[in-house]
């Protein structure tokens, strides 16, 4: 074969993409009836939504808002739209609503979970959103204790005591440390811990004898509704995350014990059900207290649900690590980094990143999970929809109850889940 | 290989008698497999020493064990007076004068040129957040990308990602520099900036080692060459006799494959 010789003398300037590809017309051929199946399955699919939306319309929106119990409800709706139509009853809504956000939480402080609630809101905005300035961190910190606080009520001195543990713990590492690292570690975790359980009370009951400052006591039988359910979903999520590191971290070290402890954590939280850790928390946490402590029975709740979830989390987190490149870990050793600067530096924040989507889903999951306390006679929205149909006045009334329910679950899973896409998008930074 | 295209000649590099590292009967297993044998090394200060040899005969795993990123079981290894041991104190201190560059520049992804060039100064040397920035700033115009600073390292070519691995290694004004084939990893046209940048350092005076296949570096910059193979030093010499004159088969066979074509 003979080559010919070819040679260009002039480059080419680039023109604009064919008109067909583009605009409505061109979206709808290429997306809905580009050939006969598309065709054929996208009439198929507008039909069963047509029917879904024309039984599901009339009952959302044909339905009443004002009356005082199912019987008056059910007359109004014959009377305006005939005994065919059958209706939501959204009234039993509007007469509980309270309820259904406050449980039975007393009517006079409801001010109390308002201002929690709203200090809440401040509290996690700087670290869901970097923007903010970094200050606002400390808040975020003690808002723990000033929402526990506001919630609970008791003594000022409560909260205070047991920020002091913190400091007690912080104080003994930093002086101990000079003398020996296992040591003060092992002093900054004993010692709070029999600060807290022992010598506390004792301490606050003193301190309000002379000064006597504090909120009317609210008992956690008293708690409800969606309150209990944000109180235990969130505490539980803020607090498996980083337990969830650790054992991940844990179960990839070299050190026996503290790799065997993280893997068999692990393990047997993930092969049990969430509802047999409830149990356990409902009646067999007090035998392992110190006998006259009153544990109180939502901590001991949120307690477990962050272990149960601090065991998904760390599986998650593992497949993080387990992605990041073995160079990343050798750079950071090649410049001197320390085990805790390189994985809070460096690893971390790209496994974390990578993790994003399953941190999430195991966050909705607890979040979505925290109905099961229901059964442990917590009155969470669910528990209450009982309570509220064993109320003659609504005796027989379900969808209506459970739609309303699983309409905010979903406003606030679908916010989280929104919210870990804009995380990844910003965290994105151009690397494959 | 062939020879890349080096153009500057060394000038006034000059070796003192002080010596950096010294590395005495060192040797490594990888389970039963003995990778290191016997190596015994000294380098002087302002030494620029390349080292090659074939796949898998362990030039790697020697350099690695020099800032502890591998570990060795038998040997001393003492770099600038300090001696290496399971003492997390004293392998922290080596890392901290030594840096290193790897095939495949690992940086870190997340961060911005620039904050990879101040993390370690600002974390390890706790230098002030402004000096760090500043000597992060002179380094990156000395390896002649000061303007990609805020880009993320995924925006950056592969030579520029290498130019910077170095810049980031400098700012935490190393007295030693690893290279494990900085270049091996890059585009004909990309290595020969990150070789100039290379050039640049070892006129400074920086004590080097090199891992490279790159023969036109070594002839034009290194004052000895090193020969590996079975995980044994085989052959050194002055880069002129080493490649005119190389004495054992071993080496010949390697130079008459790598510049043979
Ligand atoms: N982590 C490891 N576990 C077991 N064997 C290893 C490990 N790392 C390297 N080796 C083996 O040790 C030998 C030396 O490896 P090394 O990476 O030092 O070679 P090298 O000279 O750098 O080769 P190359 O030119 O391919 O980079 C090889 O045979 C390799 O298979
Ligand atoms: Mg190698």
């Amino acid at each position: 074969m003979e080559v010919k010789p070819y040679v260009r003398t002039a480059m080419l300037d680039g023109k604009p993409a064919p008109v067909t590809s583009s605009g409505p017309a061109g979206w709808l051929k290429k997306n809905l009836f580009d050939g006969p199946w598309n065709t054929a399955a996208t009439l198929v699919a507008l039909v069963v939504v047509f029917l879904l939306l024309s039984h599901l319309l009339p009952w959302v929106f044909q339905s009443v808002w004002n009356a005082e119990n199912l019987a008056e409800c059910r007359e109004i709706i014959d009377a305006t739209w005939g005994p065919e139509h059958s209706g939501a009853c959204w009234a039993v809504i509007h007469d509980r609503y309270l309820q259904l956000i406050y449980g039975f939480y007393p009517w006079d402080f409801l001010w109390r979970p308002n201002l929690t609630f709203a200090m809440m809101l401040v509290a996690i905005a700087p670290v869901l959103f970097t923007q903010l300035p970094r200050k606002m961190l400390i808040f975020s910190c003690l808002f723990p204790f000033i929402g526990a606080w506001l919630l609970w009520g008791g003594s000022i001195w409560q909260p205070v005591m047991v920020l002091a543990g913190f400091g007690i713990g912080a104080a003994a590492f930093r002086y101990l440390a000079k003398v020996n690292r296992i040591l003060s570690i092992a002093a900054a975790i004993v010692l709070p811990v029999i600060w807290w359980v022992f010598v506390m009370e004792t301490v606050v009951h003193g301190l309000h004898a002379v000064i006597p400052l504090g909120l009317e006591p609210v008992q956690s039988n008293q708690f409800g509704g969606f309150m209990v359910s944000i109180i235990i979903g969130l505490t539980a999520i803020t607090c498996s995350l980083p337990l969830g590191i650790m054992l991940a971290l844990g179960r990839q070290t070299e050190l026996f014990i503290v790799r065997t402890f993280s893997v068999g954590f692990i393990e047997f939280i993930r092969g049990v059900p969430l509802i047999t850790l409830l149990f356990v928390a409902s009646t067999l946490l007090n035998y392992f207290m110190p006998p006259g402590t009153n544990f109180d029975l939502i901590v001991r709740v949120i307690i477990m649900a962050t272990l149960f979830s601090s065991a998904y989390i760390a599986e998650v987190v593992r497949g993080g690590l387990a992605a990041l490149p073995k160079g990343q870990y050798e750079a950071a050793d090649s410049l001197g980094l320390d085990y805790w600067q390189a994985q809070q530096l460096i690893i971390m924040p790209q496994a974390l990143k990578i993790a994003i989507p399953g941190i999430v889903s195991t966050f909705i999951g607890l979040f979505k999970d925290t109905t099961l306390v229901s059964i442990i006679g917590i009155l969470d929205p669910i528990g209450l929809s009982n309570a509220i149909r064993a109320d003659s006045a609504w005796n027989g009334i379900y969808w209506e109850l459970f739609a309303f329910i699983g309409f905010v679950f979903f406003i606030f899973c679908f916010s989280m889940s929104r919210y870990s896409m804009y995380l990844e998008r910003k965290l994105n930074t151009g690397h494959r | 290989m062939t020879d890349t295209a080096v153009n500057t000649a060394p000038a006034g590099m000059t070796v003192s008698d002080e010596v950096a590292i010294e590395i005495r009967n060192m040797n490594k297993w990888y389970g039963q497999f003995h990778v290191l044998r016997d190596i015994d090394l000294t380098v002087y200060r302002g030494e620029r020493i390349v080292i090659c040899g074939p796949s898998g005969s362990g030039k790697s795993t020697m350099i690695r064990c020099i800032n502890a990123l591998e570990e060795h079981q038998e040997g001393k290894i003492t770099v600038d007076g300090t001696v290496l041991s399971s003492d997390l104190k004293n392998i922290d201190k080596i890392r901290s004068e030594v840096g290193m560059c790897f095939q495949h520049f690992n940086l870190f992804p997340h961060l911005t040129i620039l904050e990879n060039c101040t993390l370690a100064p600002i974390w390890v040397r706790k230098i002030p957040k402004k000096e760090a920035i500043d000597t992060a700033m002179h380094y990156l115009e000395k390896v002649k990308i000061p303007d990609q600073a805020n880009k993320y390292p995924g925006q950056l070519s592969g030579g520029q990602q290498q130019r910077v691995a170095i810049a980031r290694s400098l700012c935490m004004r190393p007295k030693i520099m690893l290279f494990d084939e900085p270049t091996s990893a890059l585009d004909p046209e990309m290595i020969k900036e990150v070789l100039d940048t290379m050039i640049q350092l070892a006129e400074e005076g920086m004590t080097m080692l090199c891992v490279t296949h790159e023969m036109g570096f070594a002839q034009a910059v290194a004052n000895r060459v090193i020969f590996m193979d079975a995980g044994q030093i085989v052959e050194q010499n002055e880069p002129k006799a080493f490649f005119n004159n190389p004495q054992s088969e071993r080496t010949k066979l390697f130079l008459s494959q790598i510049l043979g074509h």
